[in-house]
């Protein structure tokens, strides 16, 4: 028996090309702490299949926005709507906010806002799924443990809420054996399936870092967040994480939402590219788009503080 | 040769300075507490007495101790620590790790015939009452609590508030209603399972110290409740005559169909007692086959992934309250049991049986145990209750002591000297390494330094 990871095309695909529309869109996203505003007044939405990057300078409320939009931080203000399965469902976006509940559903297609929801039901129901920038492995744990806990609803339900399970029903250990065999899927595309009875602590940092994302997918997301997941990396590790996204874009289908510093992977594997600076958004566009983007070049792409004003005041429309 | 005499010359100096400062801060200490001493005299006038020598006398034993540490003991620890490590742990090792489970299962199974062997009737009641059930009443809250502390890492010290709250429903409900042990004890343990969730919920935003000091005023609040609230509890008296549980409705009684004359023995406490022992044992292995079930199934993985990590738990779509709330309802289950059982076996029980120290003296054997292991647990709950039972038994040292030294006053002293020796030798605690729940090829055992202790 093994795990037959869901092919691109068994899952629901609503983006025909002839109608686009977004898997996620983010609303007038603002996040205040007291009197700091981390986010300010942030639009911008992100296509199924689709690569998203966010990118800015340090400080500029990338990884607010992902705890915003994974529900570890509820925003000041905002709407954030999740949709996949039949893209008519957004047609209910307005009579869901009115109604002042957290999802809906129509056919097979499924509305969710987020902002409603707590992190857990984030990634259990809206199927969202995240790294952390600093990684957050079970270290005590192995490999494969931490790539059962990802499947902890799943194997809850098999398990009949653990009674089931407990009488050692086969049910349950028929359950349990196709968990490892997806587990044992995802450690094969990694590279890891050497070291799954290892402790997950004992990994070196790049197969940490690269287990972080193969447990993330073992939640079978849609839209799966990572934060910085190339820090550290040397730039051959980079490249292999490069293709490791395309790949789980492609065969999975599943859309990717990516905050990076190292400019290479972003814009080798980015299919739309969002900048922010000071929690806010000051462009949004395609890699070729932003790389020629006078405003990202000032306030990101390393031009000195006194030489950016030179820049912007010779921006169209710049005040004088 | 001159190197290394220089080398002897320079510890015996560290040695005697580290002695003389030991022996100062034990001057300080000592003075107020052993230098002086306030005694009645025959008006009943309250003296100061002051006993410069047996001041003297523990200053030199404290500040020899140092020396003898710091010339020999020091220096074997960092030749210890320089020694290059072994690959793997010797084969004597291995096979004690293979062989004491089931060698000390069995010998809990033979252990009462075996002291009626060896010590007759009349002998073995202290053996296996004061040891065995003693012993075994703690293995069993030790694991009750493990899965809180060891498993989901959240540090609970008003553990016995729980066990109270069996006992006084076993003794009430008893006592009240006439219903027999067997249908109490799951009654028992429910109400102790609904306080433990009650519990849960407030304390489920607090970590770590919060969290500590949020249950220990629980258990305080429990036992406050049990004074007061005289009408139900009867306050500080307590709750005297306890229905005592039957053999499968046998009474252990010496009329005609009591359990010794129905089997043809001849009458003799003991049979309670040894019924009583195997009915904790059973309790005990229940607690652990049930621990070990769980943690082979995805709420005992859930349980140890909070102790891990709680932020990647809800990042991973796991209802982290309804995670946290199980395993204090499962500990607060086994507490309730390990109370219902206390209640039958003592036929009295009065809030003095459910104080903070209870709940210290678990919390220490799940930590000295190793958290999360169940071998290392009950291990510590031998050496820790069997420790302070066999203080009882040292009464040769009335005669090196003189007739009133009560060995039994020492008990926090050997809890000291325990956490003290621990803390050096395993700072993990007796087990600290990791079983996996699930493997591919082989089950490696988990190192202890990747083990987290959970922060709440």
């Amino acid at each position: 028996m093994s795990y037959d990871p869901p092919a691109s095309g068994t899952r629901p695909d609503p983006a025909s090309p002839a109608v686009a529309t977004p898997m996620l869109q983010v609303e007038h996203l603002s996040m205040r702490f007291g009197g700091l505003v981390a986010v300010n007044d942030l639009s911008f939405t992100a296509q199924h299949r689709d690569i998203t990057a966010l990118i800015g300078p340090n400080g500029a409320g990338k990884t607010t926005v992902f705890n915003c939009i994974t529900g570890f931080y509820k925003p000041s203000e905002g709407r954030i709507a999740l949709q996949y399965g039949d893209a008519g469902v957004w047609e209910e976006l307005g009579a869901l906010t009115e109604r002042g509940t957290r999802s809906t559903r129509r056919g097979d297609g499924a509305l969710f806002l987020l902002e409603r929801m707590p992190d857990y039901q984030v990634t259990q129901q809206a199927r969202v799924a995240r790294t952390f920038q600093n990684i957050r492995l079970f270290a005590g744990m192995t490999v494969l443990e931490n790539m059962l806990v990802a499947q902890h609803n799943a194997l809850m339900r098999a398990s009949g809420w653990t009674v089931l399970g407990a009488l050692g029903l086969p049910s349950y250990r028929r359950a349990e054996r196709a968990a490892i065999d997806k587990a044992r899927y995802w450690l094969d595309k990694t590279g890891l399936v050497g070291r799954a009875d290892d402790p997950a602590g004992e990994l070196p940092y790049g197969d940490q870092r690269r287990l972080e994302i193969a447990r993330a997918m073992c939640t079978e997301p849609v839209l799966l967040c990572l934060d910085e997941p190339a820090a550290g990396l040397n730039p051959h590790e980079s490249a292999e994480l490069g293709d490791y996204l395309n790949a789980i874009r492609d065969e999975q289908s599943t859309a990717i939402l990516l905050i990076e510093h190292d400019m290479t992977v972003v814009m080798e594997i980015s299919d739309h590219i969002v900048v922010l600076d000071h929690g806010q958004k000051i462009a949004d566009g395609t890699p070729d788009e932003i790389r020629n983007d006078q405003k990202v070049i000032a306030a990101y792409l390393g031009v000195e503080e006194d030489v950016a004003d030179e820049v912007l005041a010779e921006l169209p429309g710049a005040p004088p | 040769m001159e190197a290394s005499h220089s080398t002897v010359r320079v510890d015996l100096g560290r040695a005697i300075r580290e002695a003389l400062f030991a022996g100062l801060i034990a001057f300080g200490i000592l003075l107020p507490l052993i230098g002086f001493n306030t005694v009645q005299n025959i008006h009943n006038e309250l003296v100061l007495e002051t006993r410069w020598a047996l001041l003297a006398a523990m200053v030199a034993i404290i500040a020899g101790g140092r020396f003898l540490y710091a010339l020999l003991v020091t220096p074997w620890l960092a030749r210890r620590a320089h020694a290059p490590r072994r690959a793997h742990a010797p084969a004597w090792r291995a096979a004690l790790g293979r062989w004491f489970a089931p060698f000390a299962i069995g010998f809990a199974i033979v252990y009462p015939p075996l002291a009626l062997a060896l010590s007759g009737p009349q002998g073995a009641a202290k053996w296996v009452d004061n040891f065995g059930v003693q012993i075994l009443i703690y293995v069993m809250l030790g694991w009750g609590l493990n899965i809180v502390v060891g498993l989901a890492g959240l540090l609970d010290l008003g553990y016995v508030a729980f066990y109270a709250v069996g006992a006084y429903s076993y003794a009430l409900f008893a006592k009240t209603f006439g219903l027999s042990f067997w249908l109490l004890l799951p009654i028992a343990g429910c109400l102790a399972a609904f306080w433990g969730i009650l519990l849960g919920f407030p304390v489920l935003r607090l970590r770590g110290d919060y969290l500590a000091i949020v249950t220990l005023a629980f258990g305080e609040i429990i036992r406050l409740i049990l004074i007061n609230w005289v009408p139900v509890t009867n306050g500080y008296a307590g709750i005297s005559g306890i229905p005592r549980p039957s053999f499968f409705g046998i009474p252990f009684n010496a009329d005609d169909n009591g359990f010794a004359a129905r089997f043809g023995l001849e009458f003799s406490p003991i049979y309670r007692t040894i019924f009583l022992y195997y009915l904790i044992l059973a309790l005990a292995f229940v607690t652990a086959a049930i621990t070990v079930r769980l943690r082979r199934l995805p709420i005992g993985r859930a349980w140890e992934a909070l102790r891990e990590d709680e932020i990647a738990c809800r990042s991973l779509g796991i209802n982290t309250t309804n995670t946290k709330l199980t395993a204090f309802a499962m500990g607060a289950t086994f507490a309730g049991f390990a109370g219902s059982f206390f209640a039958a076996r003592q036929g009295f029980i009065s809030p003095e049986s459910f104080t903070f120290m209870e709940s210290a003296v678990i919390v220490a054997i799940v930590v000295l145990g190793g958290m999360g292991s169940l071998v290392g647990v009950a291990a510590a709950a031998v050496i820790m209750i069997g420790g302070t039972e066999i203080m009882r038994e040292l009464d040769f040292l009335k005669a090196i002591f003189g007739s009133d030294f009560d060995p039994t006053q020492y008990r926090l002293l050997l809890f000291g000297f325990a956490m003290v020796l621990i803390m050096i030798w395993k700072p993990r605690g007796l087990i600290a390494t990791r079983e996996p729940s699930a493997f591919f090829k082989e089950s490696k055992t988990v190192a202890a330094e990747f083990v987290r202790e959970g922060r709440g």
